[in-house]
């Protein structure tokens, strides 16, 4: 992704900042309101250079519908796949089979990869090892058959189709 | 006592479920990698239940609604850095030769990194710099 305008960054920055603010202190008291917007300009003028390189078009609706989308769809997963590991947990065979596996994703951006491997990592039985390039490390609790064979293609597929796509379909969009 | 409170008493109760859930796997799981799958995780859903609960039940008692706007920011907060953690600390027990269990069935990782180590001793200086790819 090409760099932003330093002005578009800066704004976003701000904005980011401020919305922080606002969770933060929870109160819409003007006082308050008004240092926080002071206190975000300063902020934002000293970070904004490492902190995007998007800018503004990180704030286009589609990203935003997006990213708002996938908070209930993270959180259902998460749920799902905690109360799988809950299952192996309790059950007196100790139904596990782990390995290490290798995912390939469709992400090109370092913040994609990050949201895509913080997102790996929360969802149980999952953890990433190491991101290298495009591959993917990942500790798996439960590996399935399809997935242990020789041919290097065919078991990145699988491991992708069940790990990393279904995220992709949002991290794509919202962070390209 | 109103709905909103006895739903924060339910998240409590579910999130302290899961820490029990997270206790109990690190002592069945045979390696340090599946203890990790099961304690940072349910620690993450343990942690979300009881601190949104929190601010559920504060809020349904009757305290300011900044209860549940504020925990939810710290909710919020520890899903950002939770992972981040988890990530180091298993990536260090791999590099520093913990072994898998003997049970596990793949291995992909060590396969990548001995073709890799093999790509360096036949050509040294085509290969980029260890640990720059963060």
């Amino acid at each position: 992704m090409e760099e932003a305008s330093k002005l578009s960054r800066y704004l976003y920055t701000v904005i980011v900042l401020f919305v922080i603010w606002l969770f933060m202190t929870a109160s819409l008291d003007p006082q308050e309101l008004a240092f926080g917007f002071v206190l975000s300009l300063i902020v934002a003028a000293l970070t904004y250079e490492i902190f995007t390189t998007g800018g503004l078009s990180n704030l286009h609706p589609k990203k935003l519908a997006y990213a708002i989308a996938y908070i209930p769809y993270f959180l259902w997963a998460m749920i799902m796949a905690n109360l799988d590991v809950a299952y192996r947990v309790l059950h007196p065979k100790r139904p596990i089979r782990p390995g290490v596996v290798k995912c390939r994703t469709v992400l090109k951006t370092d913040a994609g990869k990050l949201a895509l491997a913080n997102s790996i990592t929360l969802t149980p039985g999952t953890i990433t090892l190491d991101v290298d390039g495009e591959s993917y490390f990942i500790h798996w609790i439960w590996v399935p058959e399809e997935a242990l064979t020789e041919n290097d293609e065919e078991h990145v597929k699988v491991t992708s189709a069940n790990i990393t796509n279904p995220f992709e379909k949002f991290l794509k969009v919202i962070f390209g | 006592m109103n709905a909103l409170a006895i739903i924060g008493e339910a998240l409590v109760f579910i999130g302290t479920f899961f820490y029990f859930l997270s206790a109990l796997g690190l002592i069945r799981m045979p390696d340090v990698y599946n203890r990790m799958q099961t304690s940072t995780k349910s620690a993450t859903l343990g942690s979300l239940g009881v601190i949104v609960g929190v601010g559920l039940w504060a809020v349904g008692l009757g305290y300011s609604p900044a209860w549940i706007v504020q925990t939810i920011a710290v909710a919020v907060f520890i899903l950002l850095t939770n992972p981040i953690s988890a990530h180091a600390l298993i990536r260090a027990a791999y590099r520093s030769g913990v072994p898998l269990w003997e049970g596990s069935v793949v291995d992909k990782y060590g396969e990548h990194i001995r073709a890799k180590e093999r790509d360096n001793v036949e050509s040294p200086e085509t290969v980029p710099e260890e640990g720059g790819e963060e």
